[in-house]
């Protein structure tokens, strides 16, 4: 798959560029599975934010609004530098595809890193589903259902956060072996694509569980 | 040599402040009372653009096939059809109580 100058498919395609097509449906299929993982919770939490607004945007005020603005910024700073890694990939840049998936690494963790503070201080402030949550609030357990969903879809998605590193260090090594070349970087675009993709959930995210309360107070 | 789109990197850089713009729109404007469901509206619409900057442009969309439309627009259609099917249910159950339940 290294030599640049012929581009080998497999057998079952026609040439390369159907191959390639082939590798983004598939992509794309495992994508819109992604969307029903996430999609019940999704259901879930609006069926239960009908049912006690109130008490979802009062227990939402809880949240860092500000840390979660700056993870924002940097989820989507971390997808330019992925997009510019394809576009390097795209253009046989090998040094810039490198240092863009490194960049994007390096977000990626930083994203984690503001996550572990924020779960850290709920930990403290006692606002953990469970044995030890206290919320002094007529309607604490409506409250508690907000944090149950607030820790199951942002673990979740730091979960695949932690995936992505993983495919982001496997890029950056099979790139500095010289396994990618203009005629072949199919894994670069769909880690690519993945990577996006984990980025909209944290789009959606953010104003769902964030900003339910602030006008309120 | 595959049908790739490569995007220029000033343009990319536009829809970054783009995406980067709304952020903070959508922050702020949640301290503003809208009134209503207003706020959630504007929220959802916000992000909503952003995903279609990503899906369009960062996730090639925008200059791939016909059939990679369809697909990503199944995938995303569907998750209308769950969300709305199902609150018909929650959100219609006052109706109800309101005419047979007295």
């Amino acid at each position: 798959m290294s030599d640049s100058t012929s581009i080998i498919h497999a057998h079952q395609f026609d040439d390369a560029a159907q191959q390639h097509e082939a590798s983004w449906l598939g992509m794309w299929v495992f994508l819109a599975t992604e969307v029903m993982f996430f999609g019940g919770m999704f259901l879930g939490y609006t069926i239960y934010r009908t049912t006690y607004p109130q008490a979802f945007a009062d227990a939402s005020n809880h949240l860092d609004i500000w840390l979660g603005t700056i993870n924002t910024a940097v989820l989507i700073g971390s997808s330019l530098t992925m997009a510019l890694a394809v576009r390097s990939a795209q253009l046989d840049a090998r040094k810039p595809l490198v240092l863009f998936l490194i960049l994007t690494l390096v977000l990626g963790v930083v994203f984690l890193g503001i996550k572990f503070t924020e779960y850290y201080a709920k930990f403290e402030e006692h606002l953990v589903p469970g044995g030890a949550f206290e919320y002094a609030d007529p309607l604490a357990h409506a409250a508690e259902i907000l944090f149950s969903f607030y820790f199951a879809m942002t673990g979740m998605h730091a979960l695949h956060m932690v995936i992505g590193l993983g495919l982001l260090t496997t890029l950056v090594v099979k790139t500095r072996r010289g396994r990618f070349s203009v005629s072949y970087n199919t894994p670069v675009e769909l880690v690519g694509l993945y990577w996006h993709f984990v980025d909209i959930v944290w789009i959606f995210l953010f104003p769902l569980l964030y900003l339910l309360g602030r006008h309120l107070r | 040599m595959n049908s790739q789109h490569v995007i220029s990197i000033r343009f990319y850089a536009t829809i970054f402040g783009a995406l980067l713009a709304l952020t903070l729109s959508t922050a702020g404007v949640a301290f503003i009372d809208l009134g209503g469901n207003l706020n959630t509206i504007v929220a959802l619409a916000i992000a909503i653009i952003k995903a279609l900057l990503v899906i369009l442009f960062f996730m090639h969309v925008r200059y791939s096939s016909r059939l990679t439309w369809v697909f990503v627009g199944a995938g995303f259609f569907w998750i209308l059809i769950l969300l709305t099917l199902t609150m018909t249910d929650p959100l219609t159950r006052d109706w109800l109580e309101t005419t047979i339940g007295r």
